[in-house]
């Protein structure tokens, strides 16, 4: 906070400062006067930057020589590419890919806020507790647990409740088979171990917010629910998300691992088929070109997700990528008509188009 | 000085919005330590309705501990605080303290408002949400009402305008007071500031400080922890001097600022004055 106020008065503070030393000594006032130019009036050269020059010309070299194989290379077999690329196989696995990414994250984080919460309770129960969770879940590989978890039936063939310490089930009983299918084990094991993971990276979100924040709460009489979801939650969140984005991430590729409980997911789909006609390759391809395309659908999000929880944290938000490229047409715009591309608005400017903006973006 | 009123256990106040009246204070022997070291020895302080009490005392010697446990934000280990003869962190049956649950704490310490020195406020709500946020959780006002009502606030500390901006959108006098607002909206009958200015440039002090004194002509209960002499002075019924945890003097600025008795106040204010 300390801080923010510095920056919060320094601007107006510097400005004026500035103008009384320009007009408060007379002396070399008019020799200053000589020197002063006004930026829009005159040309600003820009500094070249020799060596950029030459690193941007290497990549650029080195990129066109592989989209040049792309097209000469005739092993990466781009028909059987073509050919797979929606097949049902693949399209089915990477559906399967994508409920098992939402149901691991929907079942981790959920359970992560939990169990991040318990162990910052005051509660030794809870945080022995969450913290014996976390620990257990880290370290048994996530492999075994899907093992363990489609095979429950072995260890225990029947769940139910009945008599406390024995196996007589007699208020209900379920064979644990069909309790259990191999849908079912995939989003528990899955979903169980990212929970471990995702309660470290919300503690450490939890624990970057001021606590100054909860005390002011805590004295505004604001209920521990309100308080914890509305005000430390959110600002948990600036933290919590680039840590958290990574993980959905890693996720989406991860999921191959069903492959011990025979899940056809993309990865294991593309496997089958390559197994079966030695075209190793362009499946591959196959399999990389759409985790590319749903990697960057995340990346995107995760974008607007963390401009979101960034609102109030900075002064002005940046403009996104796409309101910089609107602006720049503009510009080019305005230029193609000999018009004065100083004219335009810049993109960002007062906090309140901000505000519009940042709506825009939710 | 310290009298504890016998007063019977006054039921749960309902929601309905009563007219501000200021409340009555009373600290009576208190004592608290923090692992073993004493920080407040034995105060003892009652607070008329409606006075306006502030506290002096140099860097550590518990003026902000005894603040915060009027309002239960810090427990006290001998003694009792209570607001309008309610203790804020207990209920009493019979001659025994029962420790509240949380919620019931809560429900309470609304009757108490507090200004921090570094304004706390939520930075990802807007100033106008910031005010809101706790008469809509605890259900005092509808949305509308609350926005409403917090608009008002804002015209009343001179912010009409900025109710859209975000706290860093705005200067430290300008959040402090967004904060005193905020403190306003559960119309506490008791207000607790706690060096409201100390965290501003110079020149931003005037602004808050007129605030204060407005709130102070109002009619509130207001107990100010600060290091401004002349404001103290000016706008405080009773000053309060604490030295290491002990109330060495307190009486009308005019006598305690003017001609302190106690030698640790004379040589604090010289310091200060200087
Ligand atoms: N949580 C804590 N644990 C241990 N000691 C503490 C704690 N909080 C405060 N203290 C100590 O208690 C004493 C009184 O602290 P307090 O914050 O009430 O002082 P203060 O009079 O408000 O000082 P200042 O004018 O600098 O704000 C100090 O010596 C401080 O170091
Ligand atoms: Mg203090």
């Amino acid at each position: 906070m300390s801080v923010a106020d510095d920056t919060t008065t320094r601007p107006a503070d510097g400005g004026a400062n500035a103008e009384q030393g320009a007009t408060a000594s007379t002396a070399p006032a008019a020799n200053r006067n000589r020197d002063r130019v006004d930026l829009s009036a005159v040309k600003v050269v820009p500094t070249r930057h020799w060596f950029r020059w030459v690193f941007g010309a290497v990549v650029v070299f080195v990129v066109a020589q592989l989209i040049w194989t792309l097209f000469t290379n005739d092993k990466y077999d781009w028909g059987t590419f073509g050919q797979y690329f929606f097949s049902e196989t693949v399209v089915n696995g990477l559906v399967l890919t994508l409920q098992l990414t939402v149901g691991a994250t929907v079942i981790g984080f959920g359970l992560g806020i939990l169990l991040a919460a318990g162990r910052l309770s005051k509660s030794w129960i809870l945080s022995s507790a969450s913290w014996a969770y976390i620990w257990f879940f880290r370290s048994v590989p996530l492999v075994v647990q899907l093992v363990v978890w489609y095979n429950l039936g072995y260890l225990f063939p029947q769940i139910g409740l009945g008599t406390p310490f024995t196996y007589d089930f007699w208020i209900v009983q379920v064979d644990t088979v069909t309790l259990i299918s191999q849908m079912a084990a995939a989003f528990l094991g899955l979903g169980l171990h990212q929970a471990a993971y995702s309660a470290e990276i919300i503690r450490g979100g939890l624990l970057s917010v001021d606590s100054g924040q909860l005390e002011a709460a805590g004295a505004l009489g604001l209920p521990r629910r309100v308080r914890f979801f509305r005000i430390v939650l959110p600002q948990a969140a600036r933290s919590i998300i680039p840590n958290a984005a990574n993980e959905v991430i890693s996720l989406v590729k991860g999921a191959s691992v069903v492959f011990v409980i025979a899940l056809p997911e993309l990865f294991y789909a593309v496997q089958v088929i390559y197994n079966r006609n030695s075209r190793v390759i362009p499946l591959l391809i196959v399999a990389v070109v759409w985790y590319t395309i749903v990697v960057t659908l995340l990346s995107i999000g995760q974008y607007y997700l963390e401009r979101h929880y960034a609102k109030g944290s900075v002064r002005v938000l940046p403009p996104t990528p796409l309101q910089r490229a609107r602006h720049w047409t503009r510009v080019q715009w305005a230029r193609l008509g000999d018009g004065d591309p100083a004219a335009v608005p810049a993109t960002t400017s007062t906090p309140d188009p901000t505000r519009s903006t940042d709506r825009r973006a939710r | 000085m310290s009298i504890t009123l016998e007063r019977p256990e006054t039921t749960e106040k309902d929601a309905t919005p009563i007219a501000v009246r200021p409340g009555r204070v009373e600290i009576h022997d208190v004592w608290k330590s923090y692992a073993g070291v004493p920080v407040l020895r034995g105060v003892s302080l009652d607070i008329e309705p409606g006075e306006v009490v502030a506290i002096l005392g140099p860097s550590g010697s518990g003026k902000s501990t005894l603040l915060r446990t009027i309002n239960h934000l810090e427990t006290i280990d001998r003694g009792s605080v209570t607001v309008d003869g309610e203790f804020i962190g207990y209920a009493r049956r019979g001659d025994r303290l029962h420790e509240l649950r949380e919620s019931e704490v809560l429900k309470r310490r609304t009757s108490v408002g507090v200004v921090f020195q570094n304004f706390n406020l939520f930075p990802h709500l807007t100033a106008l949400e910031n005010i809101t946020a706790a008469p809509l959780a605890l259900r005092r006002a509808t949305k509308a009402e609350a926005r409403e009502q917090a608009q008002a606030l804002l015209e009343r500390v001179g912010l009409g305008d900025k109710g859209a901006r975000y706290p860093r959108q705005l200067s430290g006098g300008q959040q402090q007071r967004v904060a005193i607002a905020r403190a306003l909206a559960l119309d506490p009958q008791v207000l607790l500031f706690d060096e409201p200015t100390s965290a501003l440039d110079p020149e931003l002090v005037g602004e808050v400080l007129s605030v204060i004194r407005d709130l102070a002509d109002s009619g509130r209960t207001l107990v100010i922890v600060t290091h401004e002499i002349g404001f103290a002075r000016e706008v405080a019924d009773r000053v309060v001097f604490l030295d290491e945890g002990e109330l060495l003097e307190q009486g009308p600025p005019s006598e305690v600022l003017v001609n302190p008795r106690h030698p640790r106040t004379q040589e604090f204010l010289a310091k200060v004055l200087a």
